[in-house]
């Protein structure tokens, strides 16, 4: 007896349920191997690299077996060649390669570490876990105040422009067929029967029809009296067929945004520090694409004087030069002006500086900031990276640096503003995240230098 | 096989080229049914042959095989990980999965060719499907008929278990009881023939009970008020008597002992372990005879598809196809192979089979002298059929291994002793070592020597109810320490008090060494 049954078509992904047990059980394994990926690797390889390797300890299932090794034991191999009874051979050192060991554990798959694949979206949520963008609720989406005009239907009434000419002739026809009123070609039919009968009767010696036709004839006359004045009557467009197109304003949400990249390039930052500042923007960068469905990015460099650059001169141009700082947060201004409106745009602002300014332009840094930048933005970051050998000097507060000074008040007074360290590349992340971190505001409260 | 008989008039062939739909599998499978049933004459099961998807079969493959199954991450990581190592191609899928059930089920993938399904329907749905009802062992153990339904029972159990007593209570105990499956078993006495339906019924009537009997009065009842100190070392030790025998000590089923006896556990807790211990004992026959089913199952396709072969009902293509899968299948690589990891049950198994039907047809004087009654009784099948029945691979091996396989394979032995800086070749195969060999090949195959002799010893009932468990070490060899230590958890997690390890010497009894865990140790977590 047999069936055969074909399971083919049977719902898929039977195992989800334990996959997600799974990814429950090793959640903080996962969550710090994305952590260690996102530190070690290069920031571009985030939206590419989706393997990790998490150890495999806590998914480790331990059962009671024998050791590997040690005690008296035998064990039988095939594919003897050359060995006779009494022969010695040196015992096989470390793991089971080869001769011997192997077949004497009967159990013990060594799970040192265990590699698997994460969806991209997984690997990213996991990244992204309780980082929130700043005043992102206070902004929320419906409280933005752009619109779009999008189509609602039709109404009765409008302006001329917005006629909608299929609606309103549907309308029309609907009506004149209700009414009955005679179409041109029924006229026209009427004055050619009528013209024909009086043709005919001029034919004729007397001049005159038949009785018949002269019948005929005073019927049609009065048809088309008759169909000429409910055509009169009956307007071809009444104002009640005219139909509208109707529009409404609909809220659209503010989904873009623009990041303003700030750096100093003056000959002060060296090569590994402007590595630093490129990954902390794009990292910013990263998590600004997530949230919004468009992101702009603006890159503003400055020495003495700035200028909106490109990515790659940004980061790989060398300028000599001064450092006025003022000259950025300046030039930020005018594009924001000029290209960024408040109410279309969620602006974001990061630089990066090793936090050399000149003496006198401090002052007017901190007015900029507080009256004309910080309003206007979502939120801004600075970081200050240091070498590392002068982390050290730094961690005293007696090492502040200009611009450091020139910022923390503001820092201090506005919640919009945040400003942190940073020596290496393993810093990036912390930093970031405590940027970033839900309750920033509780966090910054904390932060002095 | 080898004997040639030509048609008179050729039949047609039963399918050719590599595709198949349900009509030619059908006609395959009642081709081999015919030769199955009427040529062999084997005994089976209904059979049921599901066609899969090969992400189904990875679905499977995660829950042991089975075609339901609770919900647990440790399928999860294995699916986890059979995923990566079939896309990245280090690893192929079966091309079968059978269950040892009634109906008998056979999963196949899709994308086998016919010549594929035919070697699969005679592998699996014939060779397996015999075995599994044949074999002493599952005759004795294993209920092919509540299986399924059983399974569907654990399944629901532990999903109301999750939904009432959250994800991570439940997986807590499954973790632990997972852990000790491979102890949950009766290795010695079996038990009355397991009747899976009956165990829903005893479910429900031990909640029933429990409800039923709950008395707040015994909360107030006061403590054992003496103590042991005062007691002569005469009464004490009747004590201990009385104590083990009142637990039904020493107990070799530490899963079975827990269930019945671990003081803090829930009822539902309990029946969890109960699942998992059942499940284990399903599954024990089939770890005990591993190299004899496969054998029987290759013995039983090669026959049959070369009895296909020799009615004209494959091409000689088809053939070809078979015979580059089969060899593959049977390859048994040697020793100092990079290839080589242990014996490959297949390999061995279809061997002996093989030379267990030569011994019966064309038997050597050697074959006469060692096996007198069977050799030459010109009965392959039938001898077959009678040691698929009565033993399992440790036995077998013993009884059936010939020095001509031995000689073939070119087995020697060696001894691996810890007080020698070398190994040393103890055996190979001539007159002096055919049977050392044999023996030890034997013990190899032996499931008890192969795991831990566990036994649940003592309980320190009137002190702090310290659990006592014995490890008997064999020729000194010891537990994986880390392992052992992480198990031990599990068990104090389960008995919710200390509990001991010791290991004790099988000849002198001495106590070797000792493992503690201490329920201190899991207020901390583990």
């Amino acid at each position: 007896m047999l069936y055969i049954v074909d399971r083919r078509k049977n719902p898929k992904g039977k195992s989800l349920g334990n996959r997600q047990r799974f990814m429950r059980r090793a959640k903080a394994q996962i969550k710090k191997a994305v952590e260690d990926t996102i530190r070690t690797r290069g920031i571009t390889d985030i939206n590419s690299g989706d393997s990790i390797t998490i150890p495999g300890k806590t998914l480790h299932e331990p059962s009671f077996h024998h050791a590997r090794r040690g005690g008296d034991r035998n064990y039988v191999l095939p594919g003897n060649k050359k060995f006779v009874p009494g022969d010695r051979i040196a015992r096989p050192q470390g793991g089971d390669g080869g001769a011997g060991g192997s077949q004497a554990s009967p159990d013990g798959d060594g799970e040192d570490e265990f590699q698997f694949t994460l969806s991209r979206d997984e690997f990213l949520d996991i990244f992204f876990e309780d980082l929130e963008l700043p005043d992102l609720l206070k902004k929320s989406l419906k409280q933005t105040t752009a619109f779009r005009t999008a189509r609602a239907g039709f109404s009765s009434d409008g302006t001329p422009a917005n006629l909608s000419l299929v609606r309103t002739m549907r309308n029309s026809l609907a009506r004149r067929i209700g009414l009955r009123r005679p179409k041109t070609a029924e006229i026209r039919d009427l004055e050619e029967k009528i013209a024909a009968l009086q043709a005919k009767a001029e034919k004729r010696p007397s001049g005159k029809l038949t009785k018949p036709d002269e019948d005929t004839l005073h019927m049609l006359l009065a048809d088309i009296e008759e169909a000429k004045r409910r055509m009169k009557a009956i307007p071809f467009i009444d104002p009640i067929d005219t139909r509208y197109n109707q529009f409404q304003q609909i809220p659209d949400p503010n989904t873009q945004a623009v990041m303003f990249c700030l750096m100093d390039v003056s000959g002060s930052m060296s090569e590994q520090m402007k590595e630093l500042a490129k990954r902390f923007f794009m990292l910013l960068h990263l998590f600004l694409h997530r949230r919004y469905d468009h992101v702009d990015v603006v890159f503003i460099r400055h020495t003495s004087r700035a200028a909106e650059v490109d990515e790659e001169t940004f980061f790989y141009s060398r300028e000599t030069g001064g450092t006025i700082v003022s000259t950025a947060l300046e030039e930020m201004k005018r594009v924001m002006k000029d290209r960024y409106p408040t109410d279309q745009w969620n602006i974001y602002a990061a630089q990066a500086s090793d936090g050399d300014n000149y003496s006198n332009d401090g002052a007017k840094c901190t007015a900029l900031l507080a009256e004309d930048l910080l309003p206007k933005c979502q939120y801004y970051a600075y970081i200050e990276i240091t070498d590392e050998r002068e982390a050290e000097i730094f961690s005293s507060a007696e090492g502040e640096t200009a611009l450091w000074k020139a910022y923390a008040p503001v820092a201090r007074a506005n919640a919009r503003f945040a400003l942190k360290r940073v020596t290496k590349a393993a810093d990036i992340f912390p930093v970031f995240r405590e940027l970033f971190a839900k309750n920033r505001a509780e966090k910054l409260s904390g932060v002095k230098g | 096989m080898s004997k040639k008989t030509e048609p008179a008039t050729a039949p047609e062939l039963l399918f050719s080229g590599a595709d198949w739909d349900f009509n030619t599998l059908k006609a395959t499978y009642d081709a081999i049914e015919d030769i199955a049933i009427n040529e062999l004459k084997l005994d089976v099961y209904p059979n049921q042959v599901e066609v899969i998807t090969s992400e189904q079969m990875l679905d499977a493959y995660s829950s042991i095989g089975m075609p339901l199954m609770y919900h647990h991450w440790s399928f999860g990581k294995r699916f986890v990980r059979d995923d990566v190592m079939y896309r990245k191609g280090y690893q192929g899928l079966a091309y079968e999965i059978v269950i040892n059930s009634n109906p008998c089920i056979s999963y196949v993938m899709e994308e086998n060719t016919i010549v594929m399904q035919a070697l699969v329907i005679a592998h699996a749905a014939f060779g397996h499907n015999h075995f599994f009802k044949s074999n002493y062992l599952f005759k004795q153990w294993t209920d092919a008929e509540g299986i399924l339904d059983y399974l569907q029972f654990a399944k629901r159990y532990i999903a109301k278990c999750e939904d009432r007593f959250g994800f991570d209570a439940v997986e807590r105990v499954l973790d632990a009881a997972h852990a000790l499956m491979e102890q949950g078993v009766n290795r010695y006495s079996h038990p009355e023939k397991p009747n899976l339906a009956a165990e829903l019924e005893r479910e429900r009537e031990r909640a029933k009970y429990e409800d039923e009997t709950y008395n707040d009065l015994w909360r107030t009842l006061p403590q054992a008020e003496k103590d042991d100190e005062d007691l002569d070392e005469m009464r004490r030790k009747m004590r201990v008597e009385e104590r083990r025998a009142q637990f039904g000590l020493p107990e070799e089923n530490l899963l079975y002992f827990l269930e019945k006896n671990a003081p803090t556990l829930q009822a539902w807790e309990r029946e969890i372990l109960r699942i998992v211990r059942n499940i284990g004992q399903y599954f024990y026959p089939q770890k005990q005879t591993k190299m004899m089913n496969e054998g029987c199952a290759c013995y039983v396709h090669y026959a049959i598809m070369n009895s296909l072969y020799d009615k004209g009902l494959i091409s000689e293509g088809a053939m070809m196809e078979f015979i580059d899968y089969h060899s593959r299948v049977v390859f048994q690589a040697e020793y100092d192979d990079p290839r080589y990891s242990g014996f490959n049950p297949y390999a061995l198994g279809f061997a002996m089979m093989q030379d267990i039907h030569r011994i019966c047809v064309d038997p050597t004087e050697e074959d006469r002298k060692w096996f007198p009654d069977i050799a030459g009784n010109n009965e392959p099948v039938e001898t077959l059929k009678e040691a698929w029945a009565h033993y399992r691979d440790e036995s077998f091996i013993l009884q059936f291994l010939s020095p001509k396989l031995m000689r073939d394979m070119r087995m020697f032995l060696i001894d691996d002793l810890s007080s020698s800086p070398h190994l040393e070749v103890a055996a190979i195969h001539d007159d002096n070592g055919y049977r050392k060999v044999r023996r030890a090949l034997a013990r190899m195959h032996d499931i008890s020597v192969r795991e831990p002799d566990m036994q649940v010893v003592d309980v320190d009932l009137r002190g702090n109810r310290q659990l006592y468990i014995q490890h008997t070490e064999h020729d000194g060899v010891r537990l994986e320490k880390s392992e052992a230590e992480m198990t031990l958890g599990y068990i104090g997690q389960l008995w919710g008090y200390g509990v001991t390890l010791q290991a004790v010497d099988n000849e002198t009894g001495e106590i070797l060494h000792e493992m503690d865990f201490s329920p201190d140790d899991l207020m901390q977590g583990i």
